[in-house]
């Protein structure tokens, strides 16, 4: 029975009864990196399979400036990105991706600014920074709604040329005028992943900034896990939207640099 | 430490703000962001070849993503086995991509 009163002396003590915190982490947050590692994996098996698909393609051999696309060779990446809203016609290559990243990488500063605010149980910090994060996510899911529009109605002269002759126009899952058509499906497989999981994160933020402007983190009442601040959730979260960017990471490596 | 700090009562003084660590972090994401943008756009393909490029990329790549996991995540300040049940198992995806992208290469020698 000794651990048994150890515990009753840490009020509020749900999850870990065993007595002692293993990993020095609470409940809640070690799940949730237990998870964002099998996330992890999951999208592993994505890049890696654009990755085997792509270098069984053949690879682009002339120069930039003469690239054409052809569905017989993986396209250069910053002949395909070069779009930009409002600025029809005009080549910029990789400029609007380079935005994509800087908001997500500013809304994980945010994140991380209200994950401390969260530690020094500063209410309002929390809902400041929890609101210029939900801010970013919702423009980086708006930017690649542009993006993938235009991937899909493609340039006004179109691309590759089909077996028959004639010239494509956009990309979707059967045809692409970018080049081979696997790299439109992984595009939209890949990228869409990824979008999806920016969008689960807004709702989370959303959800703990909802909680966080009604006080619920500072019920007096409220369990909290052994070990951890009031505003943990906020921590969990910001482990989930940091993931989110760090995924994007590699996305950006492996289809706009690559 | 949370430890310190969460459990103490709500209405109490409200610490300031210590985020020059956070701002840091920003700074360099960044950096490593622009450089990779340099090295794609600025420098043509006749003096640096594709491969060095990316390899470069890649080691660019995972410094930003320790940057990202270890600060904004925070896993450098937890307890160093916790991190190493994250790390580790990252060798088993080093090993699958390469094993795939040899595999890629063989599947295109033979079309």
């Amino acid at each position: 029975m000794a651990h048994l009163a150890k515990t009753n002396e840490h009020e509020g003590s749900l999850d870990w009864n065993g007595g002692n915190i293993p990993l020095k982490a609470s409940w809640g947050k070690l799940m949730m990196w237990f998870f964002l590692l099998s996330d992890a994996f999951s999208f592993s098996a994505l890049l890696i399979t654009y990755a085997m698909i792509r270098y069984s393609h053949a690879a682009y051999q002339g120069t930039a400036e003469n690239f054409k696309f052809s569905l017989d060779y993986w396209p250069v990446p910053e002949k395909v990105f070069e779009a930009m809203p409002f600025l029809h016609g005009i080549s910029l290559p990789l400029v609007f991706v380079g935005i994509m990243t800087f908001i997500l990488i500013m809304s994980s500063v945010t994140m991380v600014l209200a994950v401390e605010a969260g530690h020094r149980n500063d209410r309002k910090d929390v809902e400041k920074w929890m609101l210029w994060t939900i801010l970013g996510g919702f423009t980086f899911l708006g930017c690649q709604a542009w993006e993938w529009t235009h991937f899909i109605h493609g340039t006004d002269k179109g691309g590759a040329v089909d077996v028959y002759g004639q010239v494509i126009y956009g990309a979707n899952l059967i045809q692409n005028q970018y080049g081979p058509v696997p790299f439109a499906n992984l595009f939209f497989f890949i990228t869409g992943f990824h979008g999806f999981h920016v969008f689960s994160g807004v709702m989370l933020n959303v959800l703990v900034f909802y909680n966080t402007a009604f006080g619920v983190y500072e019920n007096p009442n409220r369990v909290i896990d052994e070990g951890a601040g009031r505003y943990e959730m906020i921590e969990k979260v910001g482990l989930y939207w940091h993931f989110v960017d760090l995924v994007w990471v590699f996305v950006f490596t492996a289809f706009y640099l690559i | 430490m949370a430890d310190v700090h969460g459990h103490t009562h709500i209405e109490g003084e409200i610490a300031k703000p210590n985020t020059a660590g956070i701002w840091r972090t920003f700074w360099v994401l960044l950096a490593i962001t622009a450089l990779e943008f340099i090295i794609a756009l600025a420098i043509p393909s006749s003096i640096v070849p594709h491969l060095v490029k990316v390899g470069v990329y890649i080691i660019l790549t995972i410094a930003k993503a320790f940057y990202i996991v270890a600060e904004f995540m925070h896993l450098k300040h937890e307890v160093k086995f916790l991190g190493m049940c994250i790390v580790l198992p990252m060798i088993f995806i080093a090993w699958f991509l390469i094993a795939m992208v040899m595999e890629g290469g063989a599947l295109y020698i033979r079309w």
